[in-house]
């Protein structure tokens, strides 16, 4: 593996530190109606590493058609994804502010709105895959060479709908389209092993003909290196295993951070944990 | 195309489903921008010449429907126009939630196609029956929903509902041979519906395969001086209130479908009346809200009441 600049990967981490920091912010906005923490977490380095490094994106305009497109298949960690929209400019800080509120553009699952740079409106889980499936086919058919980038859930893997999708990607040889998994192990109420156990992910992908790669997904060199690998004639899935609740001593791994009120007890201690455990 | 005499003649032979696959393969060659979207049903929906000839326009997403209505919205939102189709409870229901995501609240311009809706599939049981799409599509916000009174109507149908501003489903009854409503070319709007015949002593409003069986019962009700106003209410939603608003005078209204009586055009058009503070009585003419056992087409539409003749009886009976 080639290993990137120090100066790229530091860039990513200073983008995903002023993620985590957008969504404590946003987290502890939402009070009371509290925010879906930990899933918003685990795909930090995922968003930070597309958003500020791989993906073709135009920060004067949104709706550049050469853009490459993101799928937030698993909406409800729209926390990472408005607090990515906001860093390259195109969410401002007050917009987040309203995160959650009446009338917001930023609810907590993502609603359609190209200008703010959301593609889809997503939440109910096992839909994003066909919408990237759909858009690689219209841009393929156009000779359009951007890239679409699908960001699911492992709980969201128990939809039958994402198997669907799966089939149909490789069937119509879809190297346009990248899969990433957040694999962290949990759903709403417990474990993957207690709801529904997903055994062995890698090999479910690739025996629905995707390449599949299996990593660590908050090692920002490795999610850059194999998302800007040169891809095979089929779509690629990454298997990305994370930590949710990634970043502070109280979330990760903890479920009960998967939907939760944000003190400002939690709130001061995440902040300088942040601090104190950033290091380029 | 040319609509005269013989293609009117032609569609009504081949029946709606083979004027679907017709009607696209004629769109297509004059609009890039198409593309069909099905579910290994392209013979069923006549849609073989089609994906022949233009197979870069024609998506087989397999027995998959949840995801046919995902890839669609992709497609749609790449801003190409999209058309998606199978059997109707399988283009309704089985993607349910992703017809009110994609479609309803992100508000993307499909046109979904239900084949072999109500009851022409009788005898494969109500597995592949359907009557409770329009029910079941009214209630999302935003659909357009358009039941053809026959084979033209389906083209025209289709035409527009591709140059629609927004999702639209277009709800196929009927079988091949089938009744010719509309003799010449005429001006087809969504949302506007048309008066076939008029008259004073009842309104008829009917969709889809209906149109023809209310038509039908108006000769009857006529021999039997019962002066009788037939409406094709083509387009469920939006629904033409003006039309309604327009037959107050009658004294009876009875809306006439290939659906459950719960739902459909029957609720529709009781949902506006009962605004009116003076109002004829409604009477429902539709399948009575049950799962029967099945059996061939003609022998289902008398069963529920679904002729022109059954239809005269039962507004004789209410008239007497």
């Amino acid at each position: 593996m080639k290993s990137s600049s120090q100066e790229s990967i530091n860039k990513i981490k200073i983008f995903a530190l002023n993620i985590r920091k957008k969504i404590l912010d946003m987290s502890l906005i939402a009070g009371a109606d509290s925010s879906h923490f930990g899933g918003a977490l685990s795909i930090v380095e995922i968003v930070s590493v597309l958003f500020s490094d791989i993906m073709r994106i135009n920060k004067e305009n949104p709706l550049w058609e050469d853009r490459d497109r993101f799928i937030l298949s698993k909406g409800h960690a729209c926390l990472a994804y408005y607090a990515a929209l906001s860093e390259i400019g195109y969410i401002s800080n007050d917009e987040l502010k309203t995160f959650e509120k009446n009338e917001s553009n930023l609810l907590g699952h993502p609603v359609i709105n190209r200008n703010l740079g959301i593609e889809f409106s997503n939440g109910s889980l096992g839909m994003g895959l066909s919408l990237g499936i759909g858009v690689c086919l219209g841009l393929k058919k156009k000779n359009m060479k951007n890239q679409v980038y699908v960001v699911l859930g492992d709980g969201e893997c128990n939809e039958g709908s994402i198997w669907e999708g799966a089939m149909s990607a490789s069937n119509f040889n879809l190297e346009n389209l990248t899969v990433l998994v957040d694999h962290n192990k949990f759903q709403q109420t417990g474990s993957n092993d207690e709801i529904m156990k997903l055994d062995n992910l890698r090999e479910k992908w690739i025996s629905f003909g995707w390449e599949t790669i299996e990593i660590d997904g908050h090692d920002i060199e490795k999610l850059k290196y194999f998302l800007a690998k040169d891809k095979e004639k089929k779509p690629r899935a990454i298997i990305a295993n994370t930590i949710k609740g990634k970043g502070f001593s109280f979330s990760e791994n903890n479920n009960s951070w998967h939907h939760a009120v944000m003190t400002k007890k939690f709130y001061d201690q995440a902040k300088e944990e942040l601090e104190k455990n950033f290091k380029l | 195309m040319d609509i005269n005499d013989k293609s009117i003649k032609m569609f009504s032979t081949i029946g709606p489903r083979a004027t679907l696959g017709l009607s696209a393969l004629e769109i297509a060659k004059n609009d890039k921008d198409l593309v069909v979207l099905t579910c290994d049903v392209s013979t069923s929906a006549g849609l073989d010449r089609f994906r022949k000839t233009f197979p870069d326009k024609y998506f087989d997403l397999g027995i998959a429907e949840q995801n046919m209505i995902g890839v669609a919205t992709g497609l749609a939102s790449e801003n190409y126009k999209v058309l998606t189709t199978t059997f109707a409870p399988f283009q309704t229901m089985r993607c349910c939630e992703q017809i009110k995501v994609n479609l309803g609240y992100m508000k993307q311009k499909i046109c979904m196609v239900g084949i072999a809706s109500g009851l022409v599939l009788g005898t494969l049981g109500y597995t592949h029956c359907c009557i409770e799409d329009v029910g079941i599509l009214r209630s999302i916000p935003g659909i357009t929903i358009i039941s053809p009174s026959d084979s033209l109507e389906t083209y025209k149908s289709l035409e527009k509902a591709l140059k629609h501003p927004g999702p639209t489903y277009i709800r196929l009854t009927g079988k091949s041979n089938n009744p010719i409503v509309n003799k010449t070319d005429y001006n087809f709007e969504i949302g506007k519906s048309i008066t076939i015949k008029n008259g004073k002593d009842v309104t008829l409003f009917a969709s889809g395969s209906m149109v023809f069986q209310s038509l039908q019962a108006a000769l009857i009700l006529e021999q039997n001086k019962i002066s009788t106003k037939v409406v094709n209410m083509h387009t469920i939603k939006p629904l033409d209130k003006e039309i309604i608003e327009n037959s107050l005078e009658s004294e009876l209204l009875a809306t006439v479908e290939e659906h459950n009586v719960m739902g459909g055009l029957g609720s529709a058009v009781s949902e506006f009346l009962t605004t009116k503070q003076k109002k004829p009585k409604q009477i429902f003419i539709g399948v009575k809200d049950i799962y029967d056992k099945g059996g061939e087409y003609e022998y289902l539409l008398n069963k529920h009441d679904l002729t022109g003749e059954s239809i005269a009886k039962k507004v004789m009976l209410e008239m007497q």
